[in-house]
């Protein structure tokens, strides 16, 4: 049998330019059934927009799509569907205000006698979700739910695409836990088994490993290279998404002495029985100024919820809170960052970035926001401070004019992160700030907290990573079903004990 | 050559563009149709003419498309300006009137050249009451978090109410000269109107692009909980621009008042909502909020005078020039329409292909 019978996709020769950048030059990639094929590059690749144009989101300027043997013209991402394409985008692209059964089916809806059979189609929601264990009330609006679950809603809709030949994933797993991730893994051999063809982009390279067949890698709009998993090494692999040899990427913080429990000084902020009703059982917390704390836990064990009570996004109703010796009364982001408290939010789509204003506008947003309104930052003073933080992390963009939306994922995220440097707080709330981010800038981002903690700022760090956290982190504290569980420091900040207490045995 | 050609592309990117070659194709239309439309003459030192009219005419809505431009590009929406500013005239024309506090008085005395109240005091407390009104939709729609068209829709109605029960239900005629210079005046030849449109806009491009307002306004618009997390405050900032779009209706009515030297509290500044909203959308500010340009909306205004004074001049009867304008409403909506746009790029890139 010839290799090319089993070849259901080829791009040839594809190009892509937007104004100041080439994103995708002369790329080829082909796919074969029933394989699971990564796509990797860093931020800024190009990965994200091959996978339009194969769906027809963006037109090339030049090149061929060959699918099952005959050359096609992808118009719309609707014609890529009817094709036999489902795709899971990078950014979830679902409606917040429908009910997670409605965005799961919507086009779709299972009718009676014309009209929509509600409770079917609820039911027929369910049990997709199920099948990736994930039991929710799907009558609720899907914008109520955190990230992970409406990452979860985007993978059932494109399940539900019973028909697919080829299914398209961009980075379903960078908000997930390790075991949301291993039961989508579970969904994807069965698919596979079947013949579908996957392609799956991450920035994870031990899933990489654990799952796909073979790898094609991007970097800077061109192509690297085809390789099969198994014949090539996790360094090979770096070092041909970077372009360069990374060493040490593996342990960041090996030169640093966590520090001890003894802190002499006040603590910076200290939280007393602070809780708030249906978000967070009242907790105490003590955070010194040259410390980092990573918070551990499930999906919805209330992580997200102690950032935003610490952040005055939600009022407790419960407990005090103290900051520098004070007791905090004004609950507010604007009261928070005249504090010198800063949050870089989970949902960098919905509560992160200001899609059309540029990214010098996005960088200054909160520190002008700080300055109220008439203490402007001159355009010149903006520039300058764009400009640094575009050089200091790296954020690939042609001009700081250039609107964020047209930022890969990963430099938008970036572009949040330094929002929130700008604004030099004193206590740095971290939700997931390595999402999306490719591996070299992880490592660069990790010995950036490091780095702040030891300038004598305070930083919380949470992460579904856990060895992230256990990298960057002097204590970790464990939550379990919106509860705080326990400080794990020293010694006992291990993975297995860890892993331990978040699952209660 | 490099250097003019992106000047020349940043031209055809801004959003002072489309609406400027609307402007023109109007233009284009008088210059072959309308006899003398593009003749200017000076009379007793004052310059006369059509485009003069044009400009003269066109300066209350010019004046509340500012006012509605922030309003919308915080994706909210003022549909009170029209009520405010009969509001405005009303409280205006009723302190000049000079039986102002009296009940009985003697018709020759009605129509005497005096004033009841001195003409800043009128200016002021017309300003005043139209920057109440635009407060009272600011409190609705940043504190009572009701949604913006109804917040407005309130005044919108109860408004024109309002300013019966100021004029006592009847229509104020006005006979005091100082006050007709506010909108019939000349000064250095050029119609006063003209000066204060410009001001204005100064004003009101100054508060926007000179303090982080603007960048707020925008952020609000585009991403309201983004906006949020980094701390702007975004229910002061509604507040301000609505309250600043009720100064600029009451603005518009005093020009208005002065202009017709009456308040008419059901007929002045009718339906002018719409047309501040159309020139705002003429402008290529989105209704969703976001990016906006102070100017394009002015240029905006300025598509449909022009449009309106056009049509009246070649003689289209005044209810077909309304389904002209609903036309002309359709063809815009298009343009800015993204599935539109898409739908014509396609197109043309399939013949560029076959070609
Ligand atoms: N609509 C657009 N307008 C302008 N530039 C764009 C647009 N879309 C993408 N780009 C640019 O194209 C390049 C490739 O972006 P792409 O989103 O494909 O990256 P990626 O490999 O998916 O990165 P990431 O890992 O961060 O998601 C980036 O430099 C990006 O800024
Ligand atoms: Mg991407």
């Amino acid at each position: 049998m010839a290799e090319s019978d089993q070849v259901i996709l080829t791009m040839t020769g594809i190009s892509r330019a937007f104004p100041g950048v080439q994103a995708l030059q002369d790329v080829d990639f082909n796919l074969r059934r029933g394989e699971i094929h990564a796509l990797m590059g860093e931020n800024g690749a190009g990965k994200s927009t091959l996978i339009k144009v194969l769906t027809g989101v963006e037109a090339p300027d030049t090149g061929v799509i060959n699918l099952d043997g005959k050359e096609v013209q992808v118009k719309s991402p609707q014609h890529a569907q009817d094709l036999g394409i489902s795709t899971v985008y990078q950014e979830i692209n679902l409606c917040p205000n429908l009910t997670v059964a409605e965005n799961i089916l919507i086009g779709r809806e299972p009718r009676r006698a014309g009209r929509i059979d509600w409770k079917r189609m609820n039911a027929e929601a369910r049990e997709i979700l199920l099948r990736l264990d994930v039991d929710i009330d799907v009558t609720r609006t899907l914008g109520s739910y955190s990230v992970a679950i409406q990452q979860m809603a985007a993978i059932a809709r494109a399940l539900e695409i019973a028909s697919a030949k080829i299914l398209i994933l961009d980075e379903p797993t960078s908000s997930l836990d390790a075991y949301e991730t291993s039961q989508l893994f579970g969904v994807m051999r069965k698919l596979k088994s079947q013949g579908t063809a996957v392609i799956f982009i991450t920035h994870f390279i031990d899933q990489v490993y654990e799952i796909a067949d073979r790898i094609t890698v991007l970097r800077n709009g061109k192509l690297v290279g085809v390789y099969d998993t198994a014949a090539l090494t996790h360094l090979e692999l770096i070092s041909n998404m970077l372009g360069r040899n990374l060493v040490e990427l593996e342990n960041v913080s090996k030169s640093r002495t966590r520090r001890a429990q003894s802190f002499s000084s006040e603590p910076l902020m200290q939280a007393r029985e602070l809780g708030s009703t249906g978000a967070i059982e009242p907790f105490d917390l003590d955070l010194y100024a040259g410390e980092v704390v990573g918070l551990a836990g499930l999906l919805g064990s209330g992580r997200t919820e102690i950032a935003s009570l610490l952040f005055g996004i939600d009022k407790p109703d419960h407990g005090t809170l103290t900051y520098d010796g004070a007791v905090v009364r004004k609950y507010s982001p604007l009261a928070s960052i005249a504090r010198g408290v800063a949050l870089s939010p989970e949902d960098r789509k919905a509560a992160g970035i200001v899609e059309d204003l540029s990214v010098r506008e996005n960088i200054v947003l909160a520190m002008q926001a700080s300055r109220g309104w008439f203490r402007f930052l001159s355009s010149a003073k903006q520039t300058e401070i764009a400009d640094k933080y575009i050089k200091l992390l790296n954020i690939v963009t042609p001009s700081p004019e250039q609107p964020v939306k047209n930022l890969s994922g990963g430099n938008q995220q970036k572009v949040i992160l330094a929002r929130w440097l700008a604004t030099n707080p004193q206590l740095l709330i971290l939700d997931e700030p390595t999402r999306g981010i490719d591996v070299g800038a992880k490592a660069e981002i990790q010995k950036l907290v490091v780095a702040l903690a030891e300038e004598g700022k305070a930083c919380i760090f949470i992460s579904s990573e856990l060895d992230e956290v256990l990298r960057c982190s002097d204590r970790v504290v464990v939550l379990r079903d919106q509860e705080k569980i326990t400080e794990l420091a020293g010694d006992e900040m291990n993975e297995t004990l860890i892993m331990q207490t978040i699952a209660g045995s | 050559m490099a250097q003019s050609n992106s000047l020349w592309r940043r031209f055809t990117t801004s959003q002072v563009f489309w609406p400027l070659v609307a402007l023109g194709l109007i233009m284009l239309f008088n210059a072959f149709f309308t006899p003398n439309f593009f003749k200017l003459e000076i009379k007793d030192g004052h310059l006369f003419g059509s485009l003069i009219d044009i400009i003269n005419r066109g300066a209350p809505l010019m004046v509340l498309a500012i006012g509605m431009t922030m309003v919308i590009a915080t994706a909210g929406v003022d549909l009170s300006v029209g009520a405010v500013v009969a509001i405005s005239a009303a409280v205006a024309t009723v302190l000049i009137n000079p039986a102002l506090g009296n009940t009985l008085i003697a018709s020759d005395k009605l129509v005497e050249n005096v004033t009841a109240t001195p003409l800043p005091v009128v200016i002021l407390a017309a300003l005043v009451a139209a920057a109440l009104c635009g407060l009272w939709n600011g409190m609705l729609v940043s504190r009572g978090r009701i949604e913006p068209m109804v917040a407005t829709l309130v005044l919108m109605v109860a408004g024109r109410g309002i300013a019966q029960l100021i004029t006592g239900g009847q229509i104020i005629t006005v006979y005091y000269t100082p006050y007709f210079f506010v909108g019939n005046g000349y000064l250095a030849g050029v119609p006063f109107t003209l000066f204060i449109v410009a001001a204005v806009g100064l004003f009101a491009w100054l508060l926007t692009r000179k303090t982080a307002i603007g960048m707020f306004v925008e952020s609000i618009g585009i991403n309201v909980k983004s906006s949020f997390y980094s701390g702007i405050d975004e229910k002061n900032i509604k507040l301000l621009v609505y309250t600043f779009s009720g100064i600029c209706a009451g603005i518009a009515g005093l020009i208005v008042s002065s202009n017709i030297k009456s308040a008419d509290a059901n007929n002045a500044g009718l339906g002018f909502e719409l047309d501040a909203i159309l020139a705002v959308v003429i402008g290529g500010t989105l209704m969703t909020g976001g990016r906006f340009s102070l100017l394009a909306s002015i240029i905006g205004a300025l598509v449909i005078q022009s449009m309106t004074t056009t049509m009246y001049a070649i003689g289209v009867p005044a209810m077909a020039a309304q389904a002209v304008k609903a036309v002309v409403v359709m063809v815009v909506i298009l343009l800015y329409s993204e599935q539109f746009r898409t739908v014509i790029n396609r197109l043309f890139a399939r013949k560029e292909v076959q070609s």
